[in-house]
């Protein structure tokens, strides 16, 4: 098992060099440049002279194999740059907003889970009663509602009905617990809502696939209580696809929540990608995408950890 | 009692909405605010809608980083805030101008002092304007263009080694007399640094603040939030008012409507959209007061001149009197900031280069009978050759108001003297680099700038190898000669005599470019903020300190 981790783990190497590679490449690729949207992108005069000589303090008129290879030396020594735009390094700008991402993606992914593993697991144990029925149009209108629209409905009501919003700016957990969830558990219920409904969906469907299985059967043969029966042998089963499901949202919400971002004015990872796109500020879009497929990989392995941990029978040798 | 409820609403509401439609009102009770005894302390916590690129004023173009950075600093002069566009002092006590206007001698106010307590001189005056004029290798001054016709700064005495500095005095020495030099020394934009700090690393301005204005740095988070405090040695007594500010960076418009109708925000200083403004004024009612202004900024169709059959001015005067700018103004004043008609300069009764409504009229697609204009282009398309029907494309900035609107506006148009009009709007990168290539048939173009200023204003219209700021591709001896006239006319009834001859060929005889519509500047904001007057563009008067709040 240690050397199949340590293998998982050296692996991801390659995979993110090949990742910096084609972004990279892409950006370059992709018409537009920093310096023109940041001059001329005001509607401002610039002189040209301005503007080459940004273009040179930027290193932008250097060849290409340059540019990747002074990146990659710096990233082989942890050390990312600083934004094109800002100036700033680039570890600082991603480390003031991933507090607030991964708070949010793991209050999400908390209310995904409290949510769908047990109305899921009910809705397979009363299939095609009343009870499914309602888990179902549950799920589907979360699959059908948007995570923003729900976000700008939240807000509208507190705005119409208590003339009140959700604070503006972040304030750390560890700070102030109370004015941190005020601003942030908004929009999880709205994010987790829908991401729920995707679990909630799965959950069910393998409940149920497992419920036909034959060690149910001899479970139920041997007199198990249905509860011992669902909880130690169905669900623990049904468990791996929902595993995966909520993995992939959740490496999915540390860059992905723009929009419900943008709504409850939430300075997140998705709003620096966004930004940093449309700006072309390429040391940090190649930073922030390096980061996101890092969560992705490693999420997706620890996933395969948990499958093993979750089915004997799967061995990693 | 249900029903007297139910008219008292109505009642409400439709004086509400005649109050939203009548700003004088508004700014008539803003006036008379302004009379009331100013109450100090409480923090003013507004709305930015970007985040600033560096804390550089010399380095910046955008207002994200003026409206959280500005109140940090002092500048040499200023535009009074009460009384724009009059030039009053900042950090200079007075100033005098040479007979043959190429020397501007400026005394520097006593007691003014840095944020550290460092004494602010003649020598941080120079220092500044050395580093925007005449940048060090590796430092970048978006506004050094601005004032190439200064040969050289200096303290009097100053020159070598010899004699002693004085700290009072710094100068000014001109190549040839200017026209717009005194207004560009009031540029928001011209922070005055520390001379040590300059000396020592010209670009640390970039990251960090040390300024002499009426507040301290207390902290940014970058993305989210910025800080400061007063600043209680600030050279002018009593001031500022408040005890502090905030400045929330909220990206999208609905965040900045809610955040100011919740009251998280009191005021937003860039300005909303008539539907924003008519959202808060109905919810907030007469908690809200709403200022409004004509903008110095605009939108323009530019043409690209090198491009058949755009080359031939016919087909391109054809394009301008086809528009029906005056409809336009009805209709787009409703649903945008679009308002004004204007020529290169902008409208309205504090500006002192616009044109007159009558003279505009005599200008192409600027006349009030549009079909007899549309009559006369389709005469011109015909003559030029195009076919009934012709296609072509409008790129324009994938931003819906105001440009996506500008667009489908001017589509609409065009299509009434029979051109078929693709419109393609586009993302900030590929829009710039197709601009920039020529990449383009036509397009939206737009500027913005910090106050009513033909050399600015004109900017745009020079010779594509003389400013970058020119997409449309053509190169015109006659205009750029003009522009240098003008620039250098001191006597205003001369200036306006060039201005109105730059005009013409541009609007009218060669068709080059063509405006839409100026901007509409609404601020809406909560009446207990006090002290504020809106100006012409978001830019000027953002130092806050006379700014104080009521409760």
């Amino acid at each position: 098992m240690r050397q199949y981790i340590l293998k998982r783990l050296l692996l991801m190497i390659p995979t993110l060099f090949g990742v910096a590679v084609l972004v990279f490449l892409m950006l370059r690729v992709a018409p537009g440049d920093i310096v023109e949207l940041k001059y001329a992108g005001t509607g401002a005069f610039a002189p040209k002279e301005a503007i080459e000589r940004e273009r040179a303090q930027l290193g932008l008129d250097k060849p290409l194999w340059r540019q990747f290879a002074s990146w990659i030396w710096g990233i082989g020594r942890f050390d990312f740059g600083n934004s094109m735009w800002t100036g700033r390094p680039i570890t600082q700008e991603i480390a003031i907003r991933l507090e607030l991402s991964l708070e949010l993606a793991v209050m999400a992914t908390l209310v995904a889970i409290f949510l769908s593993i047990p109305l899921g697991a009910l809705a397979a144990l009363k299939q095609d009663t009343w009870v499914d029925y309602l888990v179902r149009i549950f799920s589907i209108a979360g699959l059908a509602i948007p995570s923003f629209w729900l976000g700008i409905i939240i807000i509208l009501g507190f705005l119409i009905f208590f003339k009140w919003l959700p604070p503006l700016t972040f304030t750390s957990f560890w700070v102030d617990p109370k004015a941190n969830l005020m601003q942030l558990i908004w929009p999880a219920l709205a994010v987790g809502y829908r991401y729920s409904a995707v679990a909630t969906r799965m959950t069910r469907s393998a409940v149920l696939e497992v419920l036909r299985e034959d060690y149910i059967r001899t479970a139920r043969a041997k007199g198990l209580w249905e509860k011992v029966i669902l909880v130690r042998h169905a669900l623990k089963n049904a468990l791996l696809p929902v595993i995966t499901v909520i993995g992939l949202e959740f490496a999915f919400l540390i860059g992905g929540l723009v929009v419900t971002e943008q709504v409850f004015n939430l300075n997140g990872i998705g709003m620096l990608f966004v930004e940093s796109i449309t700006r072309r500020d390429y040391t940090m879009t190649q930073a922030l995408v390096l980061l996101v497929s890092f969560v992705f990989i490693f999420v997706n392995f620890v996933v395969d950890l948990i499958y093993a941990w979750l089915d004997p029978r799967i061995r990693y040798n | 009692m249900k029903t007297s409820k139910k008219v008292r609403m109505n009642l409400c509401r439709a004086m509400v909405l005649m109050i939203s439609l009548v700003p004088p009102v508004f700014q008539a009770t803003a006036q008379a605010a302004e009379k009331e005894k100013p109450r100090t302390g409480g923090e003013l916590v507004f709305a930015v809608g970007e985040t600033p690129p560096s804390y550089d004023g010399h380095r910046e173009t955008t207002f994200a980083m003026l409206h959280p950075v500005a109140p940090h600093y002092s500048t040499l002069l200023r535009f009074d805030p009460q009384n724009y566009p009059k030039i009053i002092g900042d950090v200079a006590e007075s100033w005098s101008v040479s007979k043959d206007g190429l020397t501007y001698t400026f005394k520097i106010r006593k007691g003014i002092k840095f944020h550290d307590g460092s004494p602010l001189t003649a020598k941080d005056v120079k220092a500044t304007y050395d580093k925007i004029i005449f940048p060090p290798e590796g430092v970048a001054s978006a506004r050094k263009g601005s004032y190439s016709m200064v040969a050289v700064t200096a303290l009097p005495t100053g020159f070598g080694e010899k004699g002693a500095p004085d700290a009072d005095t710094v100068i000014f020495r001109l190549k040839h007399p200017s026209a717009s030099f005194l207004a560009n020394l009031a540029s928001p934009w011209n922070f005055i640094y520390k001379a040590d700090i300059l000396a020592n690393d010209p670009r640390w301005y970039e990251k960090n603040i040390m300024g002499s204005g009426p507040f301290t740095f207390v902290e940014y988070v970058a993305g989210s939030h910025w800080v400061g405090k007063k600043n209680p040695n600030y050279y002018m007594k009593e001031r500022p008012y408040l005890d502090g500010y905030k400045a929330i960076f909220i990206r999208d418009t609905a965040p900045r409507v809610a955040a100011v109708r919740s009251g998280q925000t009191l005021i937003e200083f860039r300005g909303f959209n008539p539907a924003a403004r008519d959202d808060i004024v109905k919810a907030l009612g007469d908690k809200v007061v709403v200022q409004e202004s004509p903008w110095t900024c605009n939108l323009t169709v530019t043409v690209n001149n090198e491009k058949k059959p755009f080359d031939d001015v016919r087909v391109r005067r054809a394009l301008t009197l086809a528009i029906d700018r005056w409809g336009a103004s009805k209709a787009l004043s409703q649903i945008s900031v679009l308002k004004f008609v204007g020529g290169l300069f902008r409208p309205g009764p504090e500006s002192q280069f616009a044109t007159s409504e009558a003279e505009l009229a005599k200008l192409a697609g600027f006349g009030k009978n549009i079909e007899a204009a549309r009559k006369e282009a389709r005469r011109l398309l015909k003559a030029a050759g195009v076919p009934e029907g012709f296609s072509f494309t409008l790129k324009n900035r994938n931003v819906k108001e105001p440009y996506e609107v500008t667009g489908v506006y001017v589509i609409d148009q065009w299509r009434q003297i029979g051109l078929n009009v693709t419109h393609l709007p586009q993302e900030g990168g590929p829009y710039f680099n197709d601009f920039r290539q020529g990449n383009f048939e036509t397009g939206i173009d737009f500027a913005c700038d910090f106050m009513d200023e033909p050399d600015l204003q004109l900017q745009k219209f020079l010779s594509s190898d003389k400013s970058s700021l020119n997409y449309a591709r053509y190169k015109d001896s006659v205009l750029d000669d003009l522009y240098e006239k003008q620039s250098r006319a001191t006597n205003h009834k001369e200036r306006l005599k060039l201005l109105r001859q730059f005009e013409k060929r541009v609007l009218d005889e060669q068709v080059y470019q063509f405006h839409v519509l100026w901007w509409q500047r609404i601020i809406p904001h909560w009446a207990k903020v006090r002290g504020w007057k809106i100006t012409p563009n978001h830019y000027v008067n953002q130092d806050l300190r006379d700014v104080w709040l009521a409760e």
